[in-house]
């Protein structure tokens, strides 16, 4: 994948760049929001990493210029200012996602390659398959290994959202901004319970187990084992 | 016409309206004391006058009487009675049998303390029938005269008079009272305008701004005032928030860089050291999101949040957050009980509105022992949507209420728990945003929380 980082702490640059370059993607910088824009305008980016306070061009308008040229890259917003209503800002402008500073390179690199994934059209999808495990989108009926498994709507929801991204690092606040829609900060850990529950629904009695924690990331599903 | 009460009551209550009436009162009575200075001074002479005549025609008569006798002064009383038109002579029985004088009849109306008697006669030949005021005198052999006097003018001068002085009277209640009113409507019309502003101010529109008319009355010098203090309030304001926003900026990126070495050493570390970074970095997490939660609690208090205000489903809200904390109260063998009425539809913002319920459940769930209860009960009630949250662990004690509500406060039991000490001060901030009410009460064990919102 071709990267475009744009950001003005060289140390942050430096950080992505370089994490992104060992993930094995083509990555470019700027440090400053003219520089990127023209980089944006007239580079062919898969994806468009964007510090949202940026020097001469700020990171908003970066996004709103991009939007309203059509151009469709997807971008992923990085800030400190991570209030709620900076991050319904920063979408509503027509970013992807938003990830707030501080953050681990897990979840950065987990939400690069979500929306990697994305613009890949694979056209409406009626039957998810990851190794034995299938989930009918249309009738709702998950099997594995072809016995059927009872989920619970937001079970549903939430092994739909890890099969669409198998094979990916899928963490926590993805978890909860998409699976339950909500932008927020939770106390404890509530979704580690949910995940262990389905991960007895789909991996309990089965010959490999499909739902794996990555330790200080998050969860991926994948038939690979570690 | 409960509503035209109501509104009646508060307009009698302004101080505009009661200056109004105190002042129709002064001004009622001091003009009623002019009147009466200038009946005294006009009709009074008139009548004190009549008086006079009365009573020396009485001292003549009674002096004819004591010096000629009874004859005389009746042969006396029957001239005059036949000279004048204007005076009335009578001579009457001890009974009250008219014997003599001008009179057709002697008066039934009874006199007054000092003797002196009001009543009405027909004149002579007009059939009109006129007032008279005169004295009654009894002779020591029973028999009494009556002298009298016309008093037809006096009594229409008086009549006119006393017309006037209410025509005038009501009048000057009537305008003054318009006039009060006028000037009350005026008035209030300026405050109720102050109070809109204001109130839009204390909201959270810091750059409202109150109307000025230019005319420099005293209303323009206290808008002027006022929107003097409000231009410093939000240029500090600003400064605050452009402040925070540095420190979000400027201090968040450091530290992040610092959790992100540390992230990327403990990767190519031996397992020994990794666990040790790994909860350094955990430990920074922490921190970060302690930082954060503060500065969301004084964006959200100062007014400078901008929350996505909308028609949120408060019930479907609910039933997520529960949805959320049932693997959380399963796990720890609390049951999570929900009882929602549908529609609860109020104006706020979802992320918010969920921040602060996970974070009530979260405590309500925390502070349950094993085997124990949370409740979440949302229900429609008038106009607003009343939810409480109960739970069957430990309750704070009554005299701390207002204290978990403030930052960093921590009660004792809870100090060995995880937790900043911000989760009720996120709630207490969000509720505020959302103009909705928090209550603590016993729920005998444990504690409720009962939250109320306007219904949208």
């Amino acid at each position: 994948m071709h990267l475009l980082v744009v950001e003005d702490d060289k140390d942050t640059a430096d950080f992505i760049s370089n994490g992104l370059l060992q993930s094995g993607h083509l990555v470019d910088t700027a440090s400053n929001g003219r520089d990127g824009l023209y980089m944006a305008t007239t580079g062919n980016f898969d994806l468009v990493i964007l510090d949202r306070m940026l020097p001469i061009v700020d990171g908003l308008t970066i996004v709103r210029t991009l939007r309203a040229s059509g151009n469709k890259v997807p971008i992923l917003i990085l800030s400190a200012l991570g209030e709620i209503d900076h991050r319904v800002d920063g979408l509503k402008a027509g970013a992807d996602d938003y990830l707030v500073k501080p953050f681990a390179f897990s979840e950065m690199e987990a939400r690069v390659d979500a929306l990697c994934r994305r613009t890949s059209p694979d056209g409406p999808e009626t039957l998810l398959c990851l190794g034995d495990l299938e989930m009918n989108l249309i009738t709702r009926v998950v099997s594995r290994a072809g016995s059927s498994i009872e989920l619970q709507p937001r079970e549903f929801r939430l092994l739909e959202y890890l099969m669409r991204h198998a094979d990916q690092v899928i963490t926590r606040t993805m978890l909860l901004e998409h699976v339950w829609d909500y932008h927020f900060d939770p106390q404890t850990n509530v979704i580690d319970v949910h995940v262990s529950r389905l991960r007895s629904k789909i991996d309990k009695g089965f010959a490999y187990p499909l739902l794996h924690t990555v330790r200080g990331a998050g969860y991926r599903l994948s038939k690979e084992q570690d | 016409m409960a509503v035209f009460f109501k509104k009646t009551l508060a307009f009698a209550r302004t101080t505009t309206f009661q200056l109004t009436i105190s002042y129709t009162v002064v001004f009622g009575i001091s003009l009623s004391l002019l009147a009466l200075f200038f009946y005294w001074s006009t009709i009074g002479v008139v009548v004190r006058e009549t008086d006079r005549i009365v009573e020396e025609e009485v001292r003549v008569l009674s002096k004819v009487y004591r010096e000629r006798g009874l004859d005389w002064l009746i042969k006396t009383l029957s001239v005059r009675a036949r000279l004048t038109r204007k005076m009335l002579y009578q001579f009457a029985s001890p009974e009250g049998q008219p014997l003599a004088g001008n009179l057709k009849s002697w008066p039934v109306s009874k006199s007054d303390g000092d003797g002196w008697v009001e009543f009405t006669y027909v004149l002579p030949q007009s059939e009109v029938v006129v007032p008279a005021r005169g004295r009654i005198s009894r002779l020591p052999d029973g028999v009494q005269f009556l002298v009298a006097r016309n008093i037809e003018e006096i009594s229409q001068i008086k009549n006119v008079f006393e017309r006037s002085l209410q025509v005038v009277i009501s009048l000057t209640v009537i305008f003054a009272l318009l006039g009060g009113l006028y000037m009350s409507r005026r008035v209030l019309r300026r405050i109720a305008a102050f109070t809109k502003a204001t109130g839009e101010i204390v909201d959270g529109g810091l750059n409202r701004r109150l109307e000025s008319r230019l005319t420099g009355d005293e209303f323009d010098v206290l808008a002027e005032h006022l929107n003097e203090m409000l231009d410093k309030i939000e240029s500090l304001l600003g400064t605050v928030r452009h402040v925070s926003d540095n420190i979000a900026h400027d201090l968040r990126t450091p530290l992040t860089r610092l959790r992100n070495k540390i992230e990327v050493v403990a990767a190519s570390s031996p397992e020994s050291v990794r666990a040790e970074l790994e909860s350094s970095v955990a430990d920074a997490d922490e921190l970060l999101l302690t930082f954060a939660s503060l500065l969301r609690i004084a964006r959200i208090e100062s007014g400078t949040y901008s929350p996505t205000l909308e028609k949120i489903d408060l019930s479907v809200i609910l039933a997520d957050a529960a949805d959320l904390y049932q693997g959380v109260a399963d796990e720890r063998n609390v049951v999570l009980v929900s009882d929602t009425d549908p529609n609860l539809v109020v104006q706020g913002d979802r992320n918010l509105m969920f921040q602060a319920i996970s974070n009530l459940l979260d405590n309500a769930v925390k502070n349950s022992p094993s085997g124990g209860a949370v409740g979440l009960v949302a229900t429609k009630e008038n106009n607003e949507v009343r939810l409480k949250i109960h739970d069957s662990g430990p309750g704070i004690p009554e005299e701390e209420y207002d204290r978990v509500l403030e930052r960093f406060s921590r009660l004792d039991q809870s100090r060995s728990l995880p937790g900043s000490g911000l989760g009720l001060s996120v709630v207490k901030a969000v509720i505020e945003l959302h103009r909705g009410t928090l209550i603590f009460r016993n729920n005998d064990p444990g504690l409720m929380v009962e939250l109320k919102f306007p219904l949208n």
